[in-house]
C-alpha cells in the first residue's frame, strides 16, 4: 500500500543537504545545518518546532525567496540553487502561492484588486482577472466584500483575502508561514479548514508552518524542527 | 506589460492623491513658469516689431556721423536742404524726403515749463512718419516759406504745459521766440526705444533755422522708399549719392549713416529675445529644482512602500517590472504635473499679458517642449528610486516595518 502509494506520487520540492549560514565569520549564524526532506504533490504538510529552529528559512528556501548556502533545492526537479533572480520570480509567479503572518495585503487596496494582483503580473486580461479574482474571494467567504479595503476588515477576512489572493493563480504549493499566528482559535479554525478544502478539492499541495497542536491537526504530515535540522517527520494521525 | 504596468502604476497614484500632488508640484510650478517666461517675451517680442511696423517699414532715417548712438555727434559735416533736394531728384525710387533739424529747449506757457525736443520740420515729415495731426492743422505753404512762428505739438508737450485745456491758437514761448499752436499731433506713446514719442514741438524749418539754431544745417533726413521698391537698392543709391556729393573717397569710412527700420527691428527684436531666454532660462532651472523634488518624493516613497514591494516581488514580479513601475509612475506624475503646469501657465500668461498690455501670443511649441520635458524629468529623476525600489530583498522588504 505504500509503496504503491510512493511510485503514484512524484515529489514537489525536495532538499537534500540544505544549509542555511546568514552573516560571516563570528558573526555567522547557522540557521540550517543540512536539512533533507522530500514533499509530494498533493501533501498538507505542517510545520512546528520552537522558535528560532529555522523553520522561516526553510520556507524562504522553499519559496525561492532565498538560496542554500549549502546543498541542493529541487522545484519539480529544477536545480533551484542555479537559477537567476529573475527565473526565481517566474517560479514564484507561476507555481506558488504565500500566505503570510502578518497577511501582507496592499493597503487602501480593495480585496478585488488585492487578488487581481498576482493575475496582473500573469498578464491576465481584465475581464478574466475580475471574475477569476471574484470567483476566489466567492471560495473563502468572501463574496459582496470584493470592495472593502483591508483596513475595513477583520483579521480573519484579511487573512482569507491573503488566501484567495494566493489561490487565484492555481499554485501547485501554497507556502503559508504561521498563517493564524495573528487570530484567535475560531477564526483560526476556519481557515485551516479553507486550506484543506482547496488541498482536498484542487489538489494543491499546502506546506503551513505553524506553533500550535491544533491547526498542526488539519495535516496529514507533521515535520518538527530542532536546532537547524528535521528532528521528527511523521504522518498525522499516526496512533490515533 | 506596458498596459499592466501603466495600470498599476495609476492605481498607485490614484490611491495618493495628496502625495502626488505634493510630488508634482515643483514640475507644475516650473513648466508654468518657463512657459509663462517665454510667452511673455513672445509677446513683448512682437510689440516691438509691431510699432516699429507703425513707424513704416519703408522709412529711412539718414544721419550724419559714423556711429548710431543717442546723443553722438562727430565733426563729420552737417547736411544741407540741397543734399535733401538731391536724393528726391536724383534717386526715383523715394516717394518723399523729411529734412529736419533739432535742439532740446524748453517750452514755456504761463507758468508752466517743460523741456522738449524742438524740431524744424516741413509737411512732408507728417507723411514720412505716417504720424497724423486730429486737431488743428499741418504747417500752411506760406507759412513754411516765411518761417513763420507757428507750432504743431505733441501731447505729452500738450499735458506738461495745458492740462485739460484747449492749446490751439494759445501762444507758448520757445527758447528765446514765442510761437502760436496750430495743430496737435496723434499721441503715439511710449517708443520702443524706451523714449517718449509725443514729448515734441514741431516749427517751420525756416523758423527753427533763424530763431532757434542759426545755421542752415540739416540734421536728419527722413526718407520713404516708393511702395513696390527695394529699401535696400534705395538704401545703396543714397550712400553712393551722399558719398560723391560729401566728398567720401574710395575705401574711407562713410561720414553719414543710413538706416533703415529693418536692422532697428532686428536690433531691439535681438534684445527682447536675449531678455526672454535669460528668464526661460531661469525658469527651467525651477523646472529642474521639480525634478529633485520628485527625486525625493520617489525615494521616500520607495522606503513608505518597502512592504509593498516585498509582496509584489514574492508574488512575482520581476526586478525590471517593478522598475518600470516606479519609473512609469514617476513619468505619468510628472506629465501630469507638465499638463497642470500648461493649464496654468495659459490662464496665468493670458491675465499677465493683458495687465502688462503685450499681446497675448499662444505659442504650441514652447507647451510641447515643457511637456516632453517634464516628462524626461520624471524619467530621470524617477530612474534612482525605481532602481532602489526593484533591487530590493523581497524577503528583507517583507519584514520591513
Ligand atoms: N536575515 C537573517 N539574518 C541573520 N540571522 C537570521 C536571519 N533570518 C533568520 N536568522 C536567524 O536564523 C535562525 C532561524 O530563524 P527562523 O528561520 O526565522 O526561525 P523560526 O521561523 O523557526 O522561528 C534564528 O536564530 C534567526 O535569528
Ligand atoms: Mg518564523
Amino acid at each position: 500500500m505504500t509503496a504503491q502509494l510512493e511510485t503514484e506520487r512524484r515529489p514537489l520540492v525536495e532538499l537534500q543537504g540544505v544549509t542555511k549560514v546568514y552573516g560571516m565569520g563570528t558573526a555567522a549564524m547557522q540557521a540550517l545545518r543540512g536539512v533533507d526532506l522530500r514533499i509530494d504533490e498533493g501533501e498538507f504538510v505542517a510545520v512546528m518546532g520552537p522558535s528560532g529552529s529555522g523553520k522561516s528559512t526553510c520556507m524562504n528556501i522553499l519559496g525561492c525567496l532565498d538560496t542554500p548556502t549549502q546543498g541542493k533545492y529541487l522545484f519539480k526537479d529544477v536545480e533551484v540553487g542555479s537559477l537567476t533572480r529573475n527565473q526565481r520570480a517566474l517560479l514564484r509567479r507561476h507555481h506558488l502561492g504565500f500566505v503570510f503572518q502578518g497577511f501582507n495585503l496592499l493597503k487602501r487596496t480593495s480585496a478585488v484588486e488585492n487578488v487581481e494582483l498576482p493575475l496582473i503580473y500573469r498578464g491576465i486580461k481584465a475581464e478574466e482577472r475580475r471574475s477569476r479574482a471574484a470567483r476566489a474571494l466567492a471560495a473563502v467567504g468572501l463574496a459582496g466584500w470584493e470592495h472593502h479595503t483591508p483596513g475595513e476588515l477583520s483579521g480573519g477576512q484579511q487573512q482569507r483575502v491573503a488566501i484567495a489572493r494566493a489561490i487565484v493563480t492555481e499554485p501547485a504549493v501554497l507556502l503559508a508561514d504561521e498563517p493564524t499566528g495573528n487570530l484567535d482559535t475560531a477564526r483560526s479554525i476556519e481557515i485551516m479548514e479553507l486550506l484543506t478544502a482547496f488541498n482536498r478539492d484542487q489538489g494543491i499541495t499546502i506546506i503551513m508552518v505553524t506553533h500550535e497542536q491544533e491547526m498542526a491537526q488539519f495535516a496529514r504530515r507533521v515535520v518538527q524542527f530542532r536546532d537547524g535540522l528535521v528532528s521528527v517527520d511523521q504522518a498525522n494521525g499516526e496512533g490515533r | 506589460m506596458l498596459t499592466n504596468t501603466l495600470l498599476l502604476a495609476l492605481r498607485e497614484i490614484r490611491r495618493n492623491v495628496l502625495r502626488s500632488f505634493l510630488t508634482i508640484l515643483g514640475i507644475v510650478i516650473g513648466v508654468a513658469a518657463v512657459i509663462v517666461m517665454v510667452t511673455i517675451g513672445g509677446g513683448a517680442t512682437a510689440q516691438v516689431t509691431e510699432q516699429i511696423a507703425s513707424l513704416g517699414s519703408n522709412l529711412l532715417m539718414i544721419r550724419v556721423g559714423q556711429h548710431m548712438g543717442p546723443g553722438q555727434t562727430t565733426s563729420a559735416p552737417p547736411f544741407g536742404l540741397a543734399d535733401a533736394q538731391a536724393i528726391l531728384r536724383e534717386i526715383p525710387a523715394i516717394s518723399a524726403v523729411a529734412p529736419s533739424s533739432s535742439q532740446r529747449l524748453t517750452a514755456v506757457y504761463g507758468n508752466a515749463n517743460w523741456t522738449t525736443t524742438a524740431n524744424g520740420v516741413d509737411n512732408k515729415f507728417f507723411t514720412v512718419r505716417n504720424w497724423a495731426v486730429p486737431s488743428g492743422r499741418q504747417f500752411l505753404e506760406t507759412e513754411l516759406r516765411a518761417g513763420k512762428a507757428v507750432c504743431v505739438i505733441g501731447s505729452t508737450v500738450v499735458k506738461e504745459l495745458f492740462g485739460n485745456q484747449n492749446p490751439l491758437d494759445k501762444s507758448i514761448r520757445l527758447g528765446n521766440f514765442s510761437c502760436q499752436i496750430i495743430g496737435v499731433l496723434e499721441a503715439k506713446g511710449q517708443s520702443t526705444f524706451g523714449s517718449d514719442q509725443d514729448d515734441l514741438v514741431l516749427v517751420p524749418l525756416r523758423t527753427f533755422q533763424r530763431r532757434v539754431a542759426g545755421n542752415q544745417d540739416i540734421s536728419l533726413i527722413q526718407v520713404s522708399v516708393a511702395e513696390g521698391r527695394s529699401t535696400d537698392k534705395a538704401k545703396n543709391d543714397i550712400e553712393e549719392l551722399l558719398r560723391i556729393r560729401r566728398h567720401v573717397i574710395g575705401a574711407e569710412n562713410d561720414n553719414f549713416q543710413v538706416r533703415d527700420m529693418k536692422e532697428i527691428t532686428k536690433m531691439l527684436t535681438g534684445t527682447t529675445q536675449i531678455l526672454t531666454t535669460l528668464l526661460g532660462a531661469v525658469a527651467a532651472v525651477s523646472l529642474l529644482v521639480g525634478g529633485i523634488g520628485i527625486m525625493n518624493i520617489m525615494l521616500v516613497s520607495v522606503t513608505e512602500r518597502t512592504r509593498e514591494i516585498g509582496i509584489r516581488l514574492a508574488i512575482g514580479a520581476l526586478e525590471r517590472e517593478v522598475l518600470l513601475q516606479f519609473l512609469v509612475e514617476a513619468v505619468v506624475l510628472s506629465s501630469f504635473g507638465g499638463l497642470i503646469g500648461i493649464l496654468l501657465a495659459l490662464t496665468g500668461s493670458i491675465g499677465l499679458a493683458s495687465l502688462l498690455k503685450i499681446p497675448f501670443i499662444f505659442n504650441p511649441g514652447i507647451m510641447v517642449i515643457a511637456f516632453l520635458f517634464s516628462a524626461a524629468v520624471g524619467i530621470i529623476f524617477g530612474f534612482f528610486p525605481a532602481r532602489k525600489a526593484a533591487r530590493l530583498d523581497p524577503i528583507d522588504a517583507l519584514r520591513h516595518e
